[in-house]
């Protein structure tokens, strides 16, 4: 028999490539450098994202797939592209200063967040399940092995082995429902021809739905939304929080990301089976999530439920299964990473040597003592509850455009009496910071250049694509072409 | 060319804001002097929209339009007519004396201070400019910020913190439904023009099917009654005003509780006149019940800021019974009672600030004869009492008695009953005045207080002024919102008549 290598172009994982090539070359120098200096990681590692954002902003326009159709090559996965090398960059600057604090500065710990971000963008690219499957292995792996960083803290191993299993346990979830279509579908992974496979019938219904609901589940565990986000208070608050800060921009893009392929390119003809269950969880998760933040007193705990609760803003934005709720996941994604990442690196700059001032109260006085920080941090809060003239508001703003201009009005309306809600506790920020006096002399802060610049981007970032969202919004309507039925 | 007067003036405070971050925090003077500088200037830029206004149209005047989000249909798209004028003039003009009555009561933080109090009145000012409604949100929103900071930084130590949040979310509760309005109406738009926009005048010559303006009505209405606020959603204000500090309690009664009413005018009201008609008797019998409930509360107060606090629900409650009156007399009044309640309820907030500053307490029992030791104190405030409770001659008479003759032709019941809360404010008002000023000083600490200084003095003359000016010759400024309200009563009569469809055929299942 005749073996025929299908032909492909290297280019168009250009991105995937360079990421390996240079997470492989930080472990190398490191192995190669005398021991202790350890100075190379950071570099190699943002100097790889830039060559990969370079790489992605060349192949931007394409279109198509390649590797045998395994590799969707379009701006929406580029779109997705840049929105993780920029988190994976930002991840990067807030974690040297608070790593060397914990003598943890190593290279594996920058080798991971490439292979993590390779992981997360054969998630968005993946034009087969099993390539969004590999994708989500790659990213997970690296993750769990990054929320365990800290092997002598208890809570990081903790985080470490919750996350390690739960995870695992959704990744069989998600393959199970993946094997399951592949019976349903006659033989075909391909997203491209999951459609017309699954249409019309009607006998095989009953099991795609029971593999849809699986897949469900696998998504919802990695985007932390309920009932699948047990793990989630948790693992954010034992990870280090540079991790956790990861977790919550990079990995819930990733998922989203796929998790919008697949349902809108392969279960077109199930939208109603699919929208009325994520319905309930989008309201369940953006109810529960921030309704117990308002309870928490540890930031990172706060953040992570203000996570979910986000979470179920973003399955709003799949619900509504159109255009606009394409656009608004994207730029809502990306206002995300911008907003979510200043914050924790307002939660790192607080919190001082290793982590020690975590609760809510230690940022009492803040506002006197550093006011710039604290009028970054309020920014940020701000912005994760959705007022103007900030990112995040434009971002609530396009995605219950979207529901609504999908009919969705008792969504939209539940939607932003959850933002009302949501105001409550990041204004409680805000309250500790500006309202109270400080409640004990808590040291200086250590500005550390890196972590300095990452606020100053992301508050930059926050306001100018608050102001003027017009670029993004082109950028990301541009993208989402590729979803024709929406 | 002409100058873009409405955008200098809502970036002329954020750029002075941006300035004062650059000052040293350490010199009060100096951010006090730059920021009364900043404040004169602004009402300086305003002065050509007043002398430049034609009084003789409704049209949309000074407009700019420039695209921001083109893909969306919206605009940076501001102008102003008769209705907004007056209200863009009350806010330049209380600024630099809101400024320079924060000269010796705001004493730590005053940079962001200062820098609050500017980005307040640029939000305020971009309420009362903007025609499109992405626009005017976004403004709406951006103004909660700085109040809250106010409030919650800068207010009373026991219950600021308290009172800051419940503003923020009560004012919060009733714009988010107010944002899912404003989209829903925006994708009908669209769907029944084919322009997808968030023009505000191409909304108002759209034809809204009953049903739906009917909930439409009830979103907007519902930000729009509690930040005036309405009966029964007032709940915030006492708390908000007496927490808040002195020149906090001014801005909110004087302009920010008027973005409820203009809200009503420019947008509930001509956008769903049908509506409007319908909701007639719910909103003036809420009004009136604003009106009544009010002054009665007021009468029982024993704190001096929360009795003008509650005396703000009645007298808005006019207001609100003008507007709904829908007739040339009771609209008019409803907008010359706002700027009359701005002034008159703006400087007994400064009264109070100023005893308050002095005796740290603002109890009525704390108080009693203090005419003896301050007289010029108190004919002040006896000027601005009388002015609040509708004396002939002063502003209060004007709108009162417009609102009330509007309110008769229309329904006599509600302006009957309204009438008694003229009573009522003069029983809870001259009652206080003769509880704090008359009789013999009782209290020691009373007998050495210090009369008003120059600073203060000059803080009133400009009020005390336009409280005369609006009684003796209210046509100056009747005049200028004559066209635009003859264009909003034609409008209102003409929807009386005509029909819409009960409901849009295939509006689908709001899932």
């Amino acid at each position: 028999m005749t073996l025929t290598i299908p032909s492909f172009n290297l280019a168009s994982i250009g991105p995937w490539i360079t990421l390996s090539v240079f997470a492989i070359a930080i472990l190398l120098a490191d192995a190669l450098s005398p021991k202790g200096n350890r100075a190379a990681a950071p570099i190699l590692a943002l100097v790889g994202l830039a060559v990969a954002g370079f790489q992605t902003y060349s192949l931007w326009g394409r279109t198509g797939m390649d590797f045998a159709r395994m590799v969707y090559v379009d701006n929406f996965s580029f779109f997705f592209y840049l929105i993780f090398i920029l988190g994976t960059a930002l991840t990067v600057l807030i974690s040297l200063q608070y790593l060397k604090d914990y003598g943890k500065n190593l290279a594996e710990y920058y080798a991971l967040l490439l292979f993590a971000t390779v992981g997360m963008m054969l998630m968005a690219a993946g034009a087969h399940l099993i390539m969004i499957f590999l994708g989500l292995e790659i990213m997970s792996i690296a993750v769990y092995v990054l929320a365990g960083l800290f092997r002598e803290d208890a809570r990081s191993n903790e985080a470490a082995l919750k996350y390690l299993i739960l995870g695992a346990f959704s990744s069989a979830f998600l393959l199970f429902g993946m094997a399951m279509l592949y019976g349903a579908a006659g033989g075909t992974l391909f997203l491209s021809d999951l459609a017309a496979r699954l249409a019309g019938d009607t006998l095989l219904k009953p099991l795609t739905l029971l593999a849809i609901a699986l897949l469900l589940v696998g998504f919802g565990f990695k985007v932390a939304s309920v009932p699948f986000h047990m793990w989630t208070p948790d693992v954010y608050e034992g990870a280090p929080t540079s991790v956790t800060a990861f977790m919550a921009v990079g990995v819930k893009a990733a998922a989203f990301a796929a998790f919008a392929r697949v349902f809108f390119l392969a279960f077109p003809a199930f939208q109603p089976d699919w929208q009325i269950v994520l319905w309930v969880l989008a309201v369940a998760t953006m109810t529960l999530g921030n309704i117990v933040a308002i309870a928490q007193t540890n930031i990172k705990r706060m953040l992570a439920y203000s996570s979910i609760a986000h979470a179920g803003y973003l399955l709003v934005a799949i619900i509504a299964a159109n255009q606009l709720g394409a656009v608004s996941l994207m730029y809502y994604l990306l206002a995300y990473t911008l907003m979510n990442l200043g914050a924790f690196g307002v939660v790192i700059l607080v919190g001082r040597k290793k982590d020690s001032y975590l609760s809510i109260y230690d940022y009492s006085g803040l506002g006197a003592q550093h006011p710039a920080l604290a009028a970054a941090m309020a920014l940020f809060m701000f912005a994760l509850a959705g007022i103007p003239p900030t990112a995040g508001f434009v971002g609530k703003f396009y995605i219950f455009s979207a529901a609504v201009q999908a009919g969705y009005i008792w969504l939209a309306i539940i939607g932003v009496m959850n933002s009302v809600v949501s105001v409550y506790y990041y204004l409680r920020i805000t309250v500790f910071m500006y309202m109270k006096p400080p409640e004990a002399d808590l040291g200086p802060v250590d500005f550390a250049p890196a972590l300095t610049a990452t606020l100053l981007i992301t508050a930059v970032g926050v306001l100018l694509i608050g102001v003027f969202p017009g670029f993004i919004y082109n950028l990301a309507m541009n993208s989402v072409k590729v979803f024709p039925g929406l | 060319m002409q100058l873009p007067i409405l955008s200098i003036l809502v970036f002329f405070p954020v750029l002075g804001a941006v300035l004062l971050a650059f000052l040293d925090r350490k010199n009060h003077k100096l951010l006090k002097q730059v920021t009364l500088g900043i404040s004169l200037l602004e009402f300086l830029f305003s002065l050509p929209l007043w002398f430049r206004f034609d009084s003789q149209t409704a049209a949309m005047q000074f407009v700019e339009r420039c695209n921001w989000l083109p893909q969306y249909g919206i605009s940076y798209y501001v102008g102003i007519d008769g209705f907004s004028l007056l209200l863009i003039m009350l806010s330049t003009f209380l600024t630099p004396l809101c400024v320079l009555a924060t000269w010796t009561d705001i004493q730590h933080r005053v940079k962001e201070f200062m820098i609050c109090l500017l980005t307040l009145i640029a939000g305020m000012l971009g309420v009362f400019v903007s025609l499109d409604l992405f626009l005017f949100y976004v403004f709406w929103e951006v103004m909660l910020i700085p109040m809250y900071l106010l409030i919650g930084i800068w207010g009373n130590p026991a219950r600021r913190i308290y009172a800051a949040i419940k503003f923020f979310l009560f004012t919060m509760f009733g714009s988010v439904l107010m944002l899912v309005a404003i989209l829903v109406l925006y994708f009908y738009h669209g769907k029944v023009t084919g322009v997808y926009t968030f023009d505000l005048l191409k909304m108002y010559s759209l034809s809204v099917p009953f049903n739906m303006q009917f909930w439409m009505f009830l979103a907007f209405g519902l930000a729009f009654a509690i930040k005036v606020p309405m009966f029964p959603f007032h709940t915030w204000l006492p708390d908000a005003h007496t927490e808040a500090p002195t020149v906090g309690s001014v801005i909110l009664a004087a302009v920010l509780l008027k973005m409820g009413t203009y809200g009503f005018l420019r947008f509930n009201m001509p956008m769903f006149p049908q509506a409007a008609h319908y909701f007639v008797p719910l909103f003036s019998i809420l009004a009136v019940i604003g009106i009544v409930y009010g002054a009665l509360v007021s009468m029982v107060q024993k704190d001096l800021k929360r009795l003008v606090a509650f005396s703000s629900v009645s007298h808005l409650g006019f207001v609100m019974l003008g507007l709904f009156t829908f007739t040339m007399p009771g609209v008019q009044g409803g907008i010359i009672q706002m700027i009359n309640h701005g002034l008159s309820t703006g400087a007994l907030f400064l009264i109070v600030g100023m005893i308050y500053e002095r005796r740290h307490t603002r109890m009525i029992a704390d108080f009693g004869g203090l005419s003896t030791p301050m007289p010029i104190y108190a004919a002040i405030f006896m000027i601005v009492t009388l002015s609040s409770i509708g004396l002939p001659g002063l502003n209060g008479f004007v709108g009162e008695f417009l609102i009330l003759l509007g309110a008769f032709k229309t329904n006599p019941i509600y302006a009957t009953v309204a009438a008694t809360g003229v009573i009522f404010a003069a029983c809870y008002m001259l009652w206080m005045f003769q509880r704090v000023m008359f009789g013999e000083v009782t209290n020691e600490k009373n007998k050495e207080l210090q009369d008003l200084s120059c600073r203060e003095i000059a803080i009133f003359v400009p009020l005390l002024l336009f409280i005369v000016w609006i009684g003796v010759y209210p046509n100056t400024f009747l005049s200028k919102t004559k066209a635009t309200t003859e264009n909003f009563v034609a409008l209102m009569e003409k929807a009386k008549t005509t029909q819409v469809s009960l409901s849009h055929g295939d509006k689908g299942v709001a899932r």
